[in-house]
């Protein structure tokens, strides 16, 4: 599989993301933002966390505007996939790519440790390898991953199986994490095409660092 | 022209920044408040001297980026 990392002035998690899909033996490739296209031999292009554009006015806000961002969504209406980790999700909800959009923090908290998820829905090209009700332990770090969406969106969400985790404890029981509506850690689009989650499964890909689970969730890209 | 923007979450949208600072001052003893919320103020001057002008190309760039109107409204004033 190839696939193309995005990087803006202050991504940050972009050689994370690529030591990951290495790790799982893709081929990958770093593109700059200032880029107009997406090669045609591209599988999945990923939008890694970090603070584009310093977080300026909102986070991913500005990022949405560069170049490389209008043809992320020509790729995607194309039935192209696409992943937004953390800022990537950030930026995908300011495109208007993904539903709803990531407020402050509750309790206004740069939140930064270890967390449990419940998998919601794992009947899609990224969560395949796991199953419903499965819990992962992967690292999460955020100022602004507190995800609202009004009641006629959360239940069409809902209804089209689009809610991929939510904050839990050990046992899967949600958690009030940062206030996201019913605890929302990560989205899809309807079609199931484009993804975004506040957690970094690219952090967690080995025993000695707390936590493999993420591997498991980005080898579901593999089929 | 100058247009003043002021841009705030929604009415419904929980503001996590006006809840604390709400907090605070009751906690310094200032009574008889019942909300406070936060926004923000962007400050744009434009070119035109044309008013209608001024209000329509403000209200572009505020659905266009200066607002995220899922989560936020926002009021114009031109001067």
């Amino acid at each position: 599989m190839n696939v193309a990392i995005l990087r803006f002035l202050g991504t940050n998690c972009e050689f994370d993301t690529q030591y990951a899909f290495e790790k799982l033996g893709h081929k990958t490739q770093i593109i700059w933002h200032q880029e107009d296209s997406i090669g045609e031999d591209i599988d999945l292009v990923v939008i890694p966390g970090g603070f584009s554009y310093g977080d300026y006015l909102r986070s991913g806000s500005i990022a949405r505007f560069s170049p490389i961002m209008k043809a992320v969504k020509i790729y995607a209406d194309n039935g192209g996939k696409v992943l937004g980790i953390c800022n990537g999700f950030q930026i995908l909800t300011e495109a208007g790519m993904l539903e709803g959009a990531l407020k402050r923090n509750n309790n206004l908290h740069f939140i930064s440790k270890h967390q449990y998820l419940r998998v919601e829905n794992s009947d899609n090209a990224f969560l395949n390898k796991c199953k419903n009700g499965e819990v992962l332990n992967i690292p999460i770090a955020h100022a602004d991953g507190n995800f609202y969406i009004d009641d006629d969106g959360f239940k069409e969400l809902e209804a089209n199986n689009q809610i991929l985790l939510r904050y839990s404890d050990k046992s899967g029981n949600p958690v009030v994490v940062n206030g996201s509506v019913t605890s929302i850690a990560g989205i899809c689009n309807k079609n199931k095409t484009v993804f975004g989650l506040m957690p970094h499964p690219e952090r967690a890909l080995e025993m000695i660092l707390g936590s493999d689970d993420g591997l498991k969730m980005l080898q579901g890209f593999d089929t | 022209m100058r247009a003043v923007v002021n841009v705030f979450l929604k009415e419904g949208v929980l503001d996590p920044q006006g809840k604390a600072s709400h907090h605070a001052l009751d906690s310094l003893g200032f009574e008889g408040v019942s909300d406070v919320r936060i926004g923000k103020q962007i400050i744009i001057n434009l070119d035109t001297s044309d008013r209608d002008q001024a209000q329509k190309e403000v209200e572009q760039m505020c659905e266009t980026l200066l607002a995220n109107t899922v989560i936020e409204d926002y009021t114009i004033e031109i001067a």
